[in-house]
């Protein structure tokens, strides 16, 4: 027994591939389909369909740490929101000192701005994120009354420091100047900085996608979320993974807060609670846990909300919880539910 | 087979175990004789999963202490129990639903690569995993996940098995896989120690028994003799060997 093989066996051959579930990703392109008629113009349709991704996946971006956070560590992390709005504060920051490269009118200097907003707020949002599992989440894990009334109390107390950091005024956060105003393709409108949005979530959602299905490392993650104790067995120390996850979780909602914030062209410290109802509408019609489940949900949430804007503004606030109710009557779990021990 | 004079590879001394507010173990005295198959017996409730389960470090001895190998394990963190060489298969098999029987494999080989040799020769037991290796684990039968949970115990040499109930709802055939692959694995040196409650099974794969009652052994011997012994079985079990043929 020396010869060695990475995963597969030599003898293995023309074995059937596992089947996927396809139906819940045919729910986008059913959507925006539908709703083609409903607007009525194509190049408004175009235009809000582009807006609805960028919208969709800047959502994604904020909940996929949180729902690999419910996933892996059953906990349910209302101050969630804190990272959003610290990403967003510490983005304005930077972008601000950067004014010579936002002002500058060379694309490569603007999108670097952008670049050290982004990773900023990541590192400050991920090491915050470390202290509050320490210090907030872990002492009340197994308790979930006690951990929703913990992390929400974690997540006041964090908004008042930020208060006291960054001060009660909201904060415009000007796009840099390349980025400003839209690209006009027959009769479309396309914001610039919604384009990059998209760009930026679909890298980060294939990138997630590449960790978790082709590395040990998003094995183990998939795999804790299902039964962390059999992980344990398997000889995995579980709490490193915790809190790597728990980081990641907090950097990317960083990230997400910095772009919402440049989506939003301005930054309030309510900024992590306004999307926190969003993000937990996401991560539930998509399966709790579930990183695809969650990359549609945003998805299908930023679509909704811009198509329903549009065709009844009155209707917009429910749209949302509507899309959810519907999801959940066809599928209570989510619609790619994971398996729990 | 002298299995009763062997030397342990893991003895259990006066070993309490409470859960919340329950006392489960009451003093567990056991020792595994290494390199054989030693079954652990016992009415529902009797404390075997909660045997195995303190021997993993799943739920924390309160009292008394684990020797594997000569040092006390009692108190270390699961994962830290598991990397001495020791695999544990749950009577809920605890596989991974949503990974595939090549990712459940991967991730049960924590040395390295997968062995294509050796996944050959557990092929050679359980066929049916070669045959859906890369079909979505939680799509198995019953009897093929069992054997994926075994499979995964046996993917990398290891020194000690606990597994918890293997036979519970499989069909004969399977079962006879399962005898063989056992009595593979104690040829190969590997400790096994097996819960079971189906006696049919334990006597055709056991060397060495234990029978544990209200949280103790209240028996342990060579398995041959508790088969020659019907009076003891009744005693010890409440049947016979006979009532299970």
């Amino acid at each position: 027994m020396s010869t060695t093989t990475p995963i597969a066996p030599a003898t293995v051959e023309d074995l059937p591939a596992a089947p996927r579930d396809w139906m819940p990703l045919l729910l986008i392109p059913i959507l925006i389909l539908l709703a083609l008629p409903l607007v009525g113009s194509f190049p408004t349709w175009a235009t809000l369909t582009i807006a609805g991704l960028a919208m969709g996946l800047i959502i994604f971006l904020v909940a996929s740490g949180l729902t690999l956070v419910f996933g892996l560590m059953d906990v349910m992390n209302f101050g969630h929101g804190i990272f959003v709005a610290l990403g967003a504060f510490v983005g304005v920051t930077t972008i601000s000192a950067l004014g010579g490269w936002t002002a500058s009118s060379s694309f490569a200097l603007n999108l670097a701005a952008i670049g050290c907003a982004g990773l900023a707020a990541a590192v400050v949002a991920g090491t915050v994120g470390v202290l509050f599992e320490r210090i907030v989440v872990r002492p009340v894990y197994g308790l979930h009354l006690k951990q929703i009334l913990v992390t929400m109390g974690g997540m006041i107390v964090a908004e008042q420091v930020i208060l006291a950091l960054w001060g009660p005024e909201a904060r415009p956060m000007m796009r840099p100047a390349s980025l400003q105003g839209s690209f006009i393709f027959a009769d479309i409108a396309v914001e610039k900085f919604r384009l990059l949005a998209v760009c930026l979530g679909l890298t980060i959602f294939a990138a997630m996608s590449l960790l978790l299905n082709r590395t040990k490392l998003g094995l183990l993650i998939r795999a804790g979320v299902q039964d962390r104790e059999m992980v344990e067995a398997m000889g995995y120390r579980v709490r490193f993974l915790f809190i790597g996850v728990f980081a990641a979780g907090s950097a990317l909602a960083g990230l997400g807060g910095t772009m919402f914030g440049l989506y939003q062209e301005m930054v309030t410290t309510a900024i992590g609670a306004q999307m926190m109802v969003l993000i937990f509408i996401v991560i539930i019609i998509g399966g709790l846990g579930s990183v695809g489940g969650c990359f549609v949900g945003a998805l299908l949430v930023g679509l909704a909300s811009n198509y329903i804007g549009f065709v009844a503004p009155k209707v917009n606030l429910f749209s949302s919880i509507l899309l959810m109710v519907l999801i959940l009557l066809w599928r209570p779990q989510g619609l790619f539910p994971v398996a729990k021990r | 087979m002298s299995a009763a004079a062997a030397e342990p590879l893991l003895a259990l001394e006066g070993v309490h175990t409470h859960i919340g507010p329950y006392h489960i173990l009451h003093g567990v005295d056991l020792a595994v004789a290494k390199g054989r198959i030693t079954m652990l017996l016992g009415r529902n409730g009797a404390g075997k999963t909660t045997t195995l389960r303190t021997v993993m470090g799943l739920w924390q001895a309160s009292a008394g202490a684990i020797h594997f190998d000569g040092r006390n394990i009692a108190g270390l963190a699961t994962p830290d129990v598991a990397r001495l060489d020791i695999a544990y298969v749950p009577e809920s098999m605890g596989i991974f639903s949503d990974l595939t029987v090549r990712e459940n494999l991967f991730l049960a080989a924590r040395k390295g690569p997968l062995d294509s040799a050796r996944l050959d020769w557990i092929f050679g037991f359980m066929p049916a995993l070669k045959t859906f290796w890369l079909q979505r684990a939680g799509l198995l039968s019953g009897g093929q996940k069992q054997m994926l949970s075994i499979a995964r115990a046996m993917v990398e040499p290891r020194r000690l098995l606990l597994v918890d109930e293997p036979s519970k709802g499989l069909a004969p055939v399977i079962i006879q896989n399962l005898i063989v692959a056992f009595k593979a694995l104690r040829a190969e040196g590997v400790t096994i120690l097996l819960v079971e409650q189906n006696f049919n099974f334990a006597s055709m794969v056991g060397d060495t028994v234990a029978v544990m009652d209200n949280g103790r052994v209240v028996h342990a011997g060579v398995m041959a003799d508790l088969i020659a012994d019907e009076a003891l079985q009744a005693r010890l079990l409440g049947l016979s060997l006979d009532s299970h043929q």
